[in-house]
């Protein structure tokens, strides 16, 4: 990509990305095109697949939860194409990395909305937090704990009682506690990982 | 249980091979709880009890085939189970006395059928099974030293095909496994309990009996050898294939009343070997007795002679009973918080010395236990602390008890003692600086408050079913569980004693501080959101510091999160109630990282971003924390000397009340310290006070108050308090009568600054003194103390006690004289004698019987109240009309008085000479006080280097010369040479009053000698040029009394 067109593209990202200034941005883009492998086939869209934006969050973010980083994955890709492409690498990281804590109530609550209807359901919420306990042998079923823990969650979360949390309930429930943000599995770095990672992206393109 | 079966269990010959499991307490514990895990398999898990075994477990068994009922098929020699596996084979199947089993269905059933003799079945079976997992379910199960990698593949196979008998098997693993595990724990628990010897220990008692046995009746042994002299580097005499085994050395005794003994001393205890076979060196290490805890032990139990001679030795220090009652009772003197428990058990297992020096880390007696092969390699060849230790404490045993011969045996006996006497009363006394340093400030909250019990199961509250639920999700939950859990546990009304309670007793509270040695930020704040809760509860509170809470919370303040260092600041701030935790606070480095969270942006910067509003919250917090800190003496220098002060003055200029509250709390408590009160003046933090009594918040305004109180001893800060416009403010607090707290505070304050007379005269004008008088009736007595303090001070100045007859002062203040309050008694007989310097307020006190009460109060026993009273005392004598007839009308009064002229305290010595000066003025009363003998006791303080004292002694001297033969009396009974030695004094006062007395006591030929020879002539000479003149009067006529008995003699000699 020449310099002139990412001078451009940085200018325009900068505008939807306000977390970022443009030289940020422009590191940011360099660090995308370094990821991304060039296609052979011209005609199909530049960017992330699925696996290599998983590789990253484990790798880069720690994130071991194969069901969370999918959706992670469809957080980032607003168009649905299966594919990041450089826009949404950079407004999602926005958010990931320095999102407003509103911002980043909207965007844990897209990754946990698994089916996209707006509400998280019991069902999404057991299915989420179906790992979290540690199996005991000795309990008959073994299900009964996770079944328990989304009953304590609805009863914290669900202001409304209609048994699901729709996002006035999360949002709510986030701003009363904010332990609650990431109440269904890590979907945001830690602070370690975060700064990491901005320190590499930022440095490292910041010395070219 | 494949690892706790090769491992734990004690083998009798260690190699490979069939051995045999002997009778342990360990073996048997080991047996025990295998037996109960297979008895209850069948009920327990119905499915996995039908599973097949690979192979059958065989062993030899002793149970007789009738034992046998239903549901076994029984013939002349066999007996088969009628239940049987796909192939129409019996799951057990006896034939002899071998039997087969191969279900845990079957096991089980034959444990019940076996009745008392299932601990000898199991024994025989595990005997003849070394590892029955591989039986079970497969040579591929086999237990492996280190990583176990047989659940990983039974986990690919369970994945890769449904096969339904591998998932059983994985079941079985599984049970099997945490069986293992629960073995390895509880075999534990045995072995830590357990005595282990060391080479030392067995050393030292082997050089000790030497040195009482040989030949004679009284020897405790007729010998005791070694079976080699050759000593390996670790102590060990056994050779190194049979240290492997734990063996120390070998020993051949010989007792009084039985044939030689051979014994081994291994770590595990003292026991009977085979003893040496024909050929010399071959011994016979199998094990023919019980395992005794040392050779005492052992031998107490072989010989009766033993016994019987060893009690004549007197070396009590073998019989650790005595031993530990001792330390007990040691401990009863000091034993006042929890910690000292954990100190008397250190304490009994470092004396006693048979015993094997037990190293600090409780985790390591574990895997040594585990291993004992290990342990050589660690203790032995390598040349370890442990074992230094241990050589150590020989010398230290050597050095400490010598030994004595029997002629001294009464000495012997307590020799053991004052060594450990000594050490105790050390710690002791360190301890006690510890409790002496410790400020008054300290708080009822202190007081260990008794344990309240939960009483009984029954009626346990709701609440504390639903904790011990979201305690378990905390425990066995990942963090996204924790997080959950934390936050719900957060909606418990945790204010509540029930539910703080129960958090703690179904274990939450370990689990709450182990979250916080976790990397995971969320889980450390919501922890950390509870502990802070629940903390508000003092037995919480010494929970946690017991389990090490706040050491792991200190650490958390060098966090890069500010939430996380706030809510570990704030939760510090709660739990350091107590000493032992502002103790540990400071031994962790805990009050410098607080110090380092105070220095943020300059306070009062408008416009602050989040950022700094962040750092303004963390240093809020952590003057919280050193707020409860403050309150140990320790702890004031150490904030001092981590640079606390200056980052405090620049707190102390923010403008908001919860900023500033902690910080002048903090300041208040720690002017308790001159090098605080001196800082306090220094950094101009008085103007801040000042501008902080007129807060909204009264707490505030109380620390401010209790500041000032507590600086105002220094006239400096006085005048600063005043200049900064603090009188005012001060004076008008006194209208808020409400909060006796803030009212005790503002009167202190009030009582400090009115030392200052230009103070007094601000309060005057501001009314304060009127305000004083009406808060000297229904007041706590801490308020009433600084009140009658500060009227004390005013009264000072003629104009104000006016002003306090006018408003009614004196009755309420005569009143208060019958109190029993020591500080209350001080200050009310300081203000009634101020008071009485007025002759028309004397009156007053006269009508209320106010000389009376002083009088009586000569009586308290607190000597400060005895000379305020004595001082009291003179000016109500000066004033009131006849005084002389006043104080006869005392009965026993002037005995009283003169009787405390023995006292010790010479603040006392110098009121009551002050008031024998006023009560000699009256010629009566002076006959009497010379009846009670006042001459001698005069004459006897006279020898002294106190000013005051010496200045009023010369008075009382030269009002009593003027009774009978008073004069002669004093010179018999040398009061005249120290009197002239107070002329070279450098208070002019002195010099007045002695001259005084001099001259008085001049009338007299004898006392003119005496003078003379002492130098008098010479000291008046100058006096006589001072340009006081009653001073160069009687200097003059002291000299012309002594020129005149030199003219007379001349006149006499001469004619």
């Amino acid at each position: 990509m020449n310099r002139k067109k990412l001078q451009k593209l940085a200018e325009s990202l900068c505008r939807t990305a306000k977390h970022f200034n443009k030289i940020e941005v422009e590191c940011l883009i360099k660090l995308f095109h370094t990821l991304v492998v060039e296609p052979s086939d011209r005609h199909v869209v530049i960017g992330l697949d699925r696996n290599m934006f998983r590789n990253i969050l484990h790798v880069t973010f720690g994130m071991t939860d194969d069901m969370i980083m999918d959706r992670v994955f469809r957080a980032f890709d607003k168009d649905n194409d299966s594919c990041i492409s450089v826009t949404e690498w950079v407004e999602g990281l926005s958010i990931f990395l320095r999102g407003t804590l509103e911002e980043r109530i909207k965007y844990c609550f897209e990754v946990y909305d698994l089916n996209g209807d707006g509400y998280i359901s019991r069902e999404e919420m057991f299915h989420m937090l179906k790992n979290s306990l540690l199996k005991q042998p000795s309990e008959e079923d073994p299900d009964e704990g996770i079944k328990d823990l989304v009953e304590i969650t609805l009863k914290k979360m669900d202001y409304d009682h209609d048994g699901k949390l729709s996002y006035t309930d999360f949002e709510k429930a986030v701003r009363d506690e904010n332990l609650l943000l990431e109440a269904f599995g890590p979907c945001l770095p830690d602070m370690k990982n975060s700064m990491a990672f901005e320190m590499q992206a930022f440095q490292e393109t910041g010395d070219l | 249980m494949g690892v706790a079966l090769t491992r734990a269990a004690q083998w009798t010959s260690a190699g490979s091979g069939t051995g045999t499991l002997e009778i342990t307490p360990l073996n048997e514990s080991l047996l025990n709880d295998i037996i109960k895990f297979v008895e209850s398999f069948s009920s327990r898990h119905p499915q996995e009890a039908a599973f097949v075994f690979r192979e059958p477990l065989e062993w030899k068994t002793q149970l007789d085939y009738s034992v046998f009922e239903s549901g076994y098929e029984i013939s002349a020699t066999t007996v088969q189970s009628d239940e049987r596996d796909k192939d129409d084979q019996p799951l057990l199947l006896l034939t002899a006395s071998t039997i087969r089993v191969r279900s845990f269905g079957q096991l089980s059933r034959l444990l019940h059928i076996a009745m008392e003799k299932k601990l000898k079945e199991a024994q025989a079976c595990l005997e003849a099974n070394r590892d029955p997992i591989v039986k079970i379910l497969g040579p591929g199960y086999g237990t492996i030293e280190g990583e176990d990698m047989s659940m990983l593949r039974l986990l690919d196979r369970v994945r890769k095909g449904g096969d339904p008998d591998t998932e059983i098997k994985m079941k079985i693993a599984l049970l099997l496994q945490q069986l293992d595990m629960q073995l390895l724990n509880s075999s534990l628990k045995h072995i830590s309990q357990e005595v282990r010897l060391t080479p030392a220990a067995v050393k030292n008692e082997v050089d000790l009996l030497k040195h009482f046995s040989g030949e004679g009746e009284n020897t405790v042994l007729e010998s005791l050898e070694y079976t080699s002299d050759y000593e390996f580097s670790n102590g060990c005499r056994a050779p190194p294939w049979r240290q492997v085994h734990g063996e120390i050395c070998y020993l051949i005794v010989k007792p009084h009343d039985t044939d030689p003994l051979y014994i081994t001393c291994s770590t595990a205890g003292v026991f009977l070997n085979g003893g040496r076979g024909k050929e010399k060196d071959d011994i016979d290490y199998e094990r023919k007795s019980d395992v005794y805890k040392d050779l005492i032990t052992f031998l107490r139990e072989r010989s009766a002679k033993f016994v019987e001679n060893i009690v004549k030795q007197d070396y009590t220090f073998f019989e650790e009973p005595t031993y530990e009652k001792h330390y007990r009772h040691m401990e009863i003197v000091d034993a006042e918080d929890l910690g000292q428990s954990q100190k008397f058990h250190d304490y009994s297992e470092k004396n006693a010395f048979e015993r094997t020096k037990s190293p600090p880390v409780k985790s390591k007696p574990i895997d040594k236990k585990l291993e004992p092969s290990l342990k050589w390699k660690n203790v032995g060849f390598a040349d370890s602390r442990d074992d230094k230790a241990a050589n150590k404490a020989i010398k230290e045993e050597k050095e400490s008890r010598p030994i004595v011969p029997e002629t001294k045996k009464k000495a012997n006996i307590l020799s053991p003692g004052p060594i450990k006497k000594q050490s105790v009363s050390k710690r002791k006394v360190s301890e006690k600086s510890d409790e002496i340093s410790e400020s008054s400030s300290e708080s009822e909250e202190d007081e260990e408050q008794p344990e309240r019990h939960q009483e009984g199961n029954t009626d346990l509250p709701s609440e504390y079913w639903q904790i011990q639920k979201l305690v378990k999700y905390i425990k066995g939950g990942n963090q996204t569980a924790t997080v959950i859990a934390l936050c719900s546990m957060r909606d418990f009304n945790l204010a509540q004693e029930t539910c703080q309670l129960a958090i703690r007793d179904v274990g939450g509270l370990e689990v709450l501080i182990n979250l916080l040695d976790t990397e995971d930020i969320k889980c450390k704040i919501g922890s950390l959101k509870i502990l802070k809760e629940i903390s508000q509860n003092s037995q919480i509170r010494r929970t946690i510091a017991d389990f090490g809470g706040l050491q792991i919370m200190v650490k958390i303040l060098d966090s890069p999160d500010k939430d996380l260092k706030c809510l570990a600041a704030e939760t510090i701030a709660n739990v350091a109630r107590f000493k032992r935790a502002r103790r540990t606070v400071r031994q962790h480095g805990g009050i410098n990282r607080l110090v380092g969270l105070l220095d943020c942006v300059p306070m009062g910067s408008a416009n602050l971003t989040p950022h700094q509003e962040k750092d303004i919250e963390v240093a809020r917090c952590g003057a919280l924390a050193l707020w409860s800190c403050s309150k140990s003496t320790k702890n004031k220098e150490a904030i001092r000397r981590a640079g606390g002060i200056p980052l405090l003055a620049q707190l102390l200029k923010s403008p908001h009340a919860n900023m500033l509250t902690p910080v002048v709390g903090t300041l208040q408590e720690c002017a308790s310290e001159a090098s605080y009160r001196l800082a306090i003046k220094t950094e101009k933090m008085i103007e801040n006070l000042v501008k902080n009594l007129s807060s909204e918040n009264e707490e505030l305004q109380m620390h401010c108050a209790s500041a000032i109180f507590k600086c105002a001893e220094d006239e400096e800060t006085r005048d600063l308090v005043r200049h900064h416009g603090g009188l005012q403010p001060l004076a008008s607090l006194l209208n808020n009568s409400e909060n006796k707290e803030l009212l005790a505070a503002v009167t202190g304050a009030i009582w400090k600054c009115a030392i200052s007379r230009e103070n007094v005269t601000k309060f005057r004008e501001y009314r304060a003194i009127e305000t004083l008088v009406v808060l000297l009736t229904d007041q706590p007595e801490e308020v009433l103390v600084n009140v009658v303090g500060a009227l004390g001070e005013c009264c000072q100045e003629p104009a104000n006690r006016a002003i306090i007859r006018k408003c009614g002062g004196i009755p309420p203040l005569v009143n208060l004289l019958t109190g029993t309050n020591k500080a209350l008694l001080v200050n009310v007989t300081k203000a009634v004698g101020a008071c009485a310097t007025e002759p028309e307020n004397m009156m007053i006190i006269d009508r209320l019987d106010g000389v009376r009460l002083l009088w009586s109060l000569l009586k308290n026993p607190h000597p400060d109240v005895q000379a305020s009273a004595a001082w009291a005392i003179c000016p109500c004598i000066e004033n009131a009309k006849d005084a002389g007839e006043m104080v006869r009308s005392f009965v026993g009064g002037l005995e009283l008085i003169v009787n405390l002229l023995k006292s010790e305290n010479k603040e006392v010595l110098a009121s009551v000479c002050a008031a024998i000066t006023n009560i000699a003025k009256d010629e009566e009363n002076l006959a009497v006080i010379t009846d009670h003998g006042v001459v001698p006791l005069l004459s006897k303080l006279a020898n002294t280097n106190n000013d005051k004292l010496r200045h009023h002694l010369a008075e009382a001297i030269s009002r009593c010369c003027m009774w009978g033969s008073n004069r002669i009396a004093f010179g018999e009974t040398k009061a005249v040479a120290p009197l002239v030695r107070y002329l070279k004094s450098n208070d002019t006062s002195v010099h007045r009053a002695t001259a005084q007395a001099l001259y008085q006591l001049s009338e007299d030929p004898n006392n003119c000698i005496t003078m003379h020879e002492n130098g008098v002539v010479k000291l008046l000479l100058g006096m006589v040029g001072s340009t006081d003149e009653t001073l160069q009067e009687a200097a003059a006529g002291c000299i012309a009394n002594i020129r005149r008995l030199a003219l007379a003699t001349e006149k006499a000699k001469y004619g």
